[in-house]
């Protein structure tokens, strides 16, 4: 990209900025990695120098305070969430691609409709379904199936599809394979960069949830990281800030691990999708 | 396909446009095989979206108690005692003053950074990672790192304040700063996201135009809101829309770890936003009704957001052309 008359000018103040605003950004992540490494009377001082007490202060988290029985549930929900969604927009977008058939249209504002609906408004109705009629409260289920249809998946799957050549369907056809060898050969293949996109958002939000597993899970052993780490705050309040800090970090790994290997299909399956 | 030509020269509108598309893929036969495969999606939207969203518009009309189990028809009652209400007033006022602010100012941030992120200076791969890593960090998380650094005895911004002008604020105590607090926090958190949508948004504007916006004399700062600006619009107006979404929803964890929804200002706590008071009435109050009433108000707000976006946002992308 020739942007030659860009770079002189004002190229100082354009590093000037950004580096202020990198620090800003990083600063609470900064404070919390330094906290996390000091030992306890240190932490409560004005002290900013790391320590070598990370692995102190991380195991009191992990096996003290069962971060690491958290981090475990988290994991198996995000994976289990991220795949089923996957999946089942994969076909939900086929479906809708690749068939022509009655009531197409009123099918497909039904799947939109519910982005209109984040589990948040229909919390207490939820509840009632989820713990009442079947009986699922404090248990995986609740946290997993619930999520497993997305709009946003769907959605992004129809547009990625619609702009790959209509030509290719029918090779397939004429050469004998079904819609579900069709999905699974040519357009899985042609569709990482959107699938790395949908797993980063898919994989963070499942980790993130907060709201719903602190209603609807009541055992310690099967609650979800978010929700325990605020246990820590509670419990201990005052003395074992760098535990929680050693917590928080630990905690951010995952989802920080999933970005950073998908980063470069997140940002091209964005591109791509962006015509409109 | 590039942004400018699909806005200015077909002609069709993209409803029609995606029609026809949809149309010529259509290859595959079969009446049961595309409702088989989207049966699985079918069913889960059913049971945990539209059978509870049902339930919430039938709870929203009886005053009743899931612990306790009784309920009684009080019709528009529970929607006619909110709206009546002080402190509701007031919660939807901070929630609309909240959502404005980090809306505005984190779309204007990530902007501004994006743009100066997406320019070809040296290391500006390693300034796009640090600004997008937030992404990666839950609000619930975002509210443990923030309780820390604010914390007025042993965190670090009362530290720093105490050594350079020997104030110690009590942040979380005191209504404005409290409220403040939150409000930067939630721009904070929501900056990554942002700021990847419009480096992706950058990436789509063929080199040329700005240049050639340079060529006619534009300088810098013309070319970017004369120019850029408007060809950004379409994601401004998909952002602007995922935002207030998030600012009304995602702000739970934030407010709850951080605040609790206090410090209590007038009638109520100042950081008590929509998304927090329906939780506090449907699982600490147990006012199922009440919390359910909210849960329809609040649909009502979103659907009148979505069709403001869709009435205005379909308008403005033409501007660019």
């Amino acid at each position: 990209m020739a942007r030659s008359g860009t770079r002189g000018r004002g190229g100082i103040w354009t590093h000037v900025i950004l580096l202020v605003a990198v620090f800003v950004v990083a600063a609470p992540l900064l404070f919390a990695l330094i906290k996390a490494t000091q030992a306890g009377a240190q932490v409560s001082g004005p002290s900013l120098l790391p320590g070598l007490h990370f692995l102190e202060n991380a195991r009191a988290a992990w096996n003290g305070a069962g971060l690491g029985r958290y981090m475990l549930n988290s994991g198996v929900v995000a994976v289990c969430v991220t795949v089923g969604k996957t999946t089942l927009s994969l076909l939900a977008a086929l479906a809708f691609v690749y068939f022509r058939f009655p009531l197409k249209g009123l099918a497909f504002a039904l799947v939109l409709f519910t982005l209109m609906l984040p589990t948040e408004l229909l919390i207490v109705a939820l509840f009632d379904v989820v713990s009442g009629t079947l009986h699922w409260a404090d248990s995986y289920a609740a946290i997993i199936v619930p999520f497993l249809a997305s709009a946003t998946g769907t959605l992004l799957f129809r547009q990625h599809f619609m702009n790959i050549p209509a030509s290719l369907s029918d090779a397939a056809r004429i050469d004998g394979a079904g819609p579900l060898t069709f999905l699974s050969r040519v357009l899985v293949p042609m569709s990482w960069n959107t699938i790395g996109a949908l797993a980063v958002i898919q994989f963070v939000s499942a980790w993130d949830q907060y709201l719903w597993p602190l209603v609807v899970m009541q055992s310690d052993d099967k609650q979800v990281v978010q929700v325990g780490l605020s246990k820590l705050i509670d419990v201990e309040s005052q003395s074992s800030w760098g535990a929680v800090m050693a917590g928080a970090i630990l905690a951010i790994i995952p989802p920080i691990l999933v970005f950073t290997a998908l980063q470069e299909q997140f940002s091209k399956g964005f591109s791509l999708g962006q015509d409109k | 396909m590039s942004l400018i030509r699909t806005t200015d020269v077909t002609p069709t509108t993209p409803a029609a446009r995606a029609e026809a598309a949809a149309e010529e893929h259509a290859t595959f036969r079969g009446r049961a095989l595309p409702w088989l495969f989207l049966l699985p999606t079918f069913i889960v939207i059913a049971v945990f979206v539209y059978y509870p969203a049902a339930r919430t518009l039938r709870l929203s009309v009886f005053r009743s108690n899931i612990i306790v189990g009784n309920e009684q028809f009080v019709g528009l009652g529970n929607f006619l005692e909110l709206l009546s209400s002080p402190v509701y007033h007031q919660v939807i006022l901070q929630t609309l003053v909240f959502v404005v602010l980090v809306v505005a100012f984190g779309l204007l941030f990530a902007l501004g950074l994006a743009y100066l992120a997406s320019r070809p200076i040296a290391g500006a791969r390693f300034y796009r990672l640090m600004l997008i890593y937030p992404y990666a960090l839950s609000p619930a998380i975002a509210g443990t790192l923030w309780l820390f650094l604010f914390n007025p005895e042993i965190g670090a911004v009362n530290t720093l304040l105490d050594a350079l002008i020997g104030i110690k604020p009590r942040w979380l105590d005191t209504p404005f700063l409290a409220f403040f607090l939150v409000v930067v926090a939630a721009i904070w958190k929501g900056l990554g996201y942002n700021v990847v949508f419009y480096l992706a948004a950058f990436q789509n504007i063929p080199g040329e135009i700005t240049e050639a916006a340079e060529i006619d004399g534009a300088n810098g700062w013309q070319s970017f809101w004369r120019v850029v600006f408007p060809l950004l619009s379409p994601m401004t107006f998909f952002l602007v829309f995922t935002n207030i979404v998030s600012a009304l929803f995602d702000s739970f964890g934030l407010v709850n770890i951080l605040t609790r929804g206090g410090p209590v200002y007038g009638q109520t706590g100042i950081t008590t936003f929509l998304v927090y008071q329906l939780y506090e009435d449907g699982f600490r109050n147990f006012k199922t009704g009440a919390a359910a009433a909210q849960a329809v108000l609040m649909l009502l707000l979103v659907v009148c957001i979505i069709v403001l976006q869709f009435r205005y946002g379909n308008r403005r992308v033409h501007y660019g052309a």
